[in-house]
């Protein structure tokens, strides 16, 4: 099953030479880089581990490629998605972020369906 | 033959050749570094053209090592170096990160190498200058974090080529000890740069430039009072080529504020000139007239 979060999930995989474009855009428009890892890609984990601190006064994208490389060299088997956070004053949020990186074996969901008190039915997103 | 390439338009396309030209005319003397620096413009030209025509080739090192005496004009030729190499597609964006040993180095084990990390990915695209590179090499304390600095760099100089270039600073004879002790890193340097001392009519010539600058001018008298305090002056010990022109006239402007006050009355001319006396006030020449050349003047 295919993980779809954040921006361009729904397009087939950027290639590095892409995601250089995108971060050179975010790096024009003085947002500031990061990235991030997570083994649970669940909808409702919001908590991804950082790798290293976000990428403060960068320029060019060729240093956020090269983390990008080292990331997935030491997380293989992990999710990473890049975010590009605005600090002006009034956003001080996310402007993009998006994944780069996805395991050869994909994470598997299932849906869950519990029968509650009075005929109440709950669903959840659970890990197969 | 096959097609043709003219490279005098390609460099004209480029930009490079007015970066080249200001270079030339707003840089006083420094004729050795004015040639390599052409000398490196048209390297890039020429790749340029033979990418141009297929033929592939693999990007030079453009690493840099500049020496000389402060005040030669190092950082000023440094950022400037940035701009042409941006505009022939050596780089990515041009811009200039200056560093010292304080922004490479860590406080303690582990610190230095995220640091150095961090300084070399603010410099990607662009070029990283190291102002007295020599204090990186510690040789006195074998445990100094200096070293896993040089390593870091060394590195990244070999893998990245394409898109940062690296340029040491400082004076000639350190740096050369510097390359000594690190062999690595001197024979990933490729061009070695010497920036040598101004003559005092050099420094006349930036003196009138600085004080154009300024909106200011000297008056001609003022001008042979210049001309003797730099004689005075380089014989001197401290003595920082430009700098210490600069320093010599911000300290003239001081004077000249004080005697404009005095005068009560001015026209805009005596607003606009420094006189003689302005510069003559230095200390320098109290310096000379007792024979008293030890203590740095002012």
């Amino acid at each position: 099953m295919r993980i779809t979060q954040g921006t361009f999930s729904f397009l087939p995989d950027l290639t590095d030479e892409q995601i250089a474009r995108q971060v050179d855009h975010a790096l024009a428009q003085g947002w500031a880089v990061s990235l991030e890892y997570t083994d649970d890609p669940h909808p409702r984990n919001v908590y991804w581990e950082m790798w290293g601190m976000p990428m403060f006064d960068l320029r060019s994208a060729t240093g956020v490629i090269e983390e990008l490389r080292e990331c997935r060299k030491a997380h293989p088997d992990c999710y990473i998605k890049l975010n590009a956070f605005d600090s002006t004053r009034g956003f001080e949020s996310m402007r993009l972020s998006f994944m780069v990186h996805r395991p050869p074996v994909e994470a598997r969901y299932k849906l869950r369906r519990e029968e509650g008190p009075a005929r109440l039915i709950r669903y959840t997103i659970e890990r197969a | 033959m096959g097609e043709s390439i003219d490279l005098q338009s390609l460099l004209a396309e480029s930009g490079v050749a007015a970066v080249l030209d200001e270079l030339d005319r707003e840089l006083v003397g420094l004729a050795p570094v004015k040639t390599r620096i052409r000398e490196i413009a048209s390297l890039l030209v020429v790749d340029k053209a033979r990418a141009a025509l297929g033929v592939a080739g693999a990007k030079p090192s453009l690493h840099m090592c500049f020496t000389g005496n402060p005040g030669t004009g190092k950082t000023t030729v440094a950022m400037r170096m940035a701009t042409i190499l941006h505009r022939l597609g050596h780089v990515r964006k041009g811009h200039l990160v200056a560093v010292t040993r304080d922004d490479l180095v860590g406080q303690y084990i582990g610190h230095t190498a995220p640091k150095t990390k961090e300084v070399l990915k603010r410099a990607m695209g662009g070029v990283l200058f190291i102002d007295e590179a020599y204090y990186l090499y510690r040789p006195e304390n074998e445990r100094d974090y200096g070293q896993e600095a040089i390593e870091i760099l060394m590195q990244v100089m070999e893998n990245q080529r394409e898109d940062l270039v690296v340029i040491f600073a400082g004076y000639k004879s350190r740096m050369d000890t510097f390359f000594q002790c690190n062999p690595g890193l001197g024979s990933r340097v490729a061009h070695h740069i010497d920036f040598p001392d101004y003559s005092v009519e050099e420094l006349q010539a930036i003196a009138e430039g600085m004080v154009a600058g300024l909106g200011l001018r000297l008056s001609d008298p003022a001008r042979t009072a210049l001309g003797q305090y730099l004689d005075l002056r380089r014989l001197q010990p401290n003595f920082a080529n430009a700098r210490s022109l600069r320093n010599a006239l911000d300290r003239a402007r001081l004077r000249q504020a004080r005697r404009l006050l005095e005068a009560g009355r001015v026209d805009a001319d005596m607003l606009m000139t420094i006189e003689a006396a302005d510069i003559r006030a230095s200390r320098v020449f109290d310096a000379a007239a007792t024979g008293r050349t030890e203590e740095a003047p002012c």
